[in-house]
């Protein structure tokens, strides 16, 4: 688990912070915004882009060209953020997104990054031993299948579009957005199908 | 420069082999307090063309090693929004001290 910031780290930023005030650059309200603002994204906006994209070919193909313009269609504003890039995955390849260098994330459709996501461990491990890592998820891929290692970066952000799991035919958007995990939209874990979901 | 001579900087862990028995902490507590607050005022100085994502990548990227991994994820990016508002001399060093 990630340490709690240490006192004089806390110390430290009411410091800069008050500098900051002193100087009319941020105030606590902005703060509060900021913070409310980013605390809204969320998982489930990723989900349901990926739900729509398993039920709509036109939205599919638009999501698969323009993952940013996508989000935009979600309601979620793009503006400043990084491009979003769809990795969509196919019989025989499955996508893994990962940053090496810190913790590059989608976060407008997928919110705050998981620690894990940031730890060291993901961070030097996804690239050299990418199905070591999705075992410990317990995410065992078809034989035969290849794994793409795509690395998030400050400039263009990614996300899965995982296959649709067998068994989920007929399901409305609401149903095929509820199997669509953070995790899955990371490629950590395979969204799971009605067949899978008993036997566990 | 040949490879034998190629040290990657600390923050480039991709298939560093420190790391690579170890297996990853399944952490999912969303950022506590602090983070959010480090967070929201990172974008603010991002959105008043204060500091670039940039330039926040290359503070943390020349935290010495020790205190790299020493430091929480949110304190290295506090030390290096502090480092990059002394260096533009938005704030003063007695300020923060």
């Amino acid at each position: 688990m990630s340490a709690p910031a240490r006192p004089e780290s806390l110390a430290r930023l009411e410091k800069l912070l008050a500098a900051l005030k002193a100087r009319g650059i941020v105030t606590e309200e902005e703060l509060a915004e900021m913070q409310a603002r980013t605390d809204r994204a969320s998982p489930e906006i990723g989900a349901r882009m990926v739900a729509r994209a398993w039920l709509d070919p036109d939205w599919h193909r638009m999501m698969v060209a323009n993952g940013t313009e996508a989000a935009e269609r979600m309601g979620v504003s793009m503006a400043g953020a990084p491009p979003l890039g769809v990795l969509e995955d196919r019989p025989g390849l499955h996508h893994l997104v990962v940053c090496t260098l810190c913790s590059c994330y989608p976060r407008a459709v997928l919110g705050y990054p998981p620690g894990w996501y940031k730890s060291f461990e993901y961070r030097s491990r996804a690239v050299r031993d990418p199905r070591g890592v999705l075992a410990e998820w317990g995410t065992v891929l078809p034989e035969g299948t290849k794994i793409r290692v795509v690395d998030s970066t400050a400039d263009y952000r990614w996300m899965v579009l995982p296959l649709r799991p067998a068994g989920t035919e007929g399901w409305s958007e609401d149903q095929l957005a509820a199997i669509v995990t953070r995790d899955a939209l990371v490629g950590v874990a395979l969204p799971q199908g009605p067949v899978a979901a008993a036997a566990e | 420069m040949s490879d034998a001579e190629h040290t990657p900087a600390i923050h480039d862990m991709g298939g560093l082999s420190r790391f690579r028995c170890s297996p990853v902490e399944r952490d999912e507590a969303p950022p506590d307090a602090f983070g959010k607050r480090v967070d929201a005022l990172r974008q603010i100085l991002a959105a008043k063309k204060l500091m670039t994502v940039d330039e926040l990548r290359r503070g943390i990227e020349s935290i010495p090693e020790p205190e790299y991994f020493a430091l929480g994820y949110y304190e290295r990016w506090m030390t290096s929004i502090c480092t990059l508002m002394l260096e533009k001399g938005i704030v003063s060093a007695e300020e923060l001290r």
